[in-house]
């Protein structure tokens, strides 16, 4: 029987290690891909807790969760494709045209 | 030898028993953590944004695996069929679609970003902080009642859960829409 605050720290770590390659990372699909693990660590508690608390909702909200995750990369991929095609660069520092 | 032999074989016997008993489980999750954070700290570590995605592929292997220790076998059957297999192939097909010579080699940690590292451990500490003090962390299993089955999702999706099934049906027709307007080669 593994105790609820492993799941928990498992999923803080990929949590921080995420945030952390966001944070750190100028390449938008390294961002792109830590987005990924940040939502993977939000599934893991999500799952933790429905199996402790015997809640069929936890996981119904992760299939859910792993949906839009599928629809929001495909979304951002084609981003970055059209923005490579224009302006020849997947560095978030090069993209600064709208002046944000 | 044949008194080594049986030794031997006692100590194997009492190694897997004392396993089998209570810590096998855990011996599995510690397994597949300890790969995941090593693949999870690859992928935001390494230069070349191929070997970044196949270390994903491997956390997130090692995440699917985690659920079935968390008794969801179909969760992780869809988190092998989404994840490594549609989501990072796709990942996989932009990152050789893209000019990868000039694109690929950025730096890593780029100077006078301490604010950054400040960040960072702010929030590790908030999130330690948090659990630390948190009653939630050590609760005890509840009355077993679910089972995990196709069929509980099953119901569950399609009677109390429809809406959003429907809702997360057209957020899938609208990301396709988008991925297909922005896929073409001129923008009007």
């Amino acid at each position: 029987m593994i105790p609820l605050s492993w799941y928990i720290i498992l999923s803080s770590t990929l949590f921080i290690i995420g945030i952390a390659g966001i944070l750190l990372r100028r390449n938008l699909l390294i961002i792109l891909m830590s987005l990924e693990l940040i939502l993977n660590s939000v599934n893991i508690n999500l799952v933790a807790f429905s199996y402790f608390l015997q809640d069929i909702r936890g996981q119904m909200f992760a299939i859910f969760v792993i949906t839009v995750a599928a629809a929001e990369v495909a979304v951002a991929l084609s981003i970055l494709v059209a923005l490579v095609r224009n302006r020849a660069t997947v560095t978030v520092d090069d993209m600064n045209i709208m002046k944000g | 030898m044949v008194v080594e032999d049986k030794f031997y074989n006692l100590i194997f016997a009492i190694f897997i028993l004392q396993f089998r008993e209570h810590d096998m489980e855990k011996l599995f999750f510690l397994t597949f953590a300890a790969i995941a954070v090593i693949s999870a700290l690859a992928v935001v570590s390494v230069r070349n944004p191929v070997h970044s995605a196949i270390a994903l592929i491997v956390c997130l292997f090692q995440v699917a695996a985690v659920f079935i220790l968390l008794r969801s076998p179909f969760l992780a059957a869809v988190q092998v069929f989404i994840y490594v297999g549609a989501v990072m192939v796709l990942f996989l097909f932009v990152i050789m679609m893209l000019d990868i010579k000039r694109a690929v080699i950025t730096s890593f940690l780029p100077s006078g970003r301490f604010w950054i590292i400040a960040l960072l451990l702010l929030l590790i500490g908030e999130i330690v902080f948090t659990l630390a003090d948190s009653k939630l962390v050590d609760i005890q299993m509840a009355q077993a009642s679910l089972d995990g089955t196709v069929m509980e999702i099953g119901k569950a999706m399609f009677s109390t859960y429809l809406l959003p099934f429907e809702i997360v049906s057209v957020i899938l027709l609208v990301a396709l829409m988008a991925a297909i307007v922005m896929g073409r080669k001129e923008i009007k």
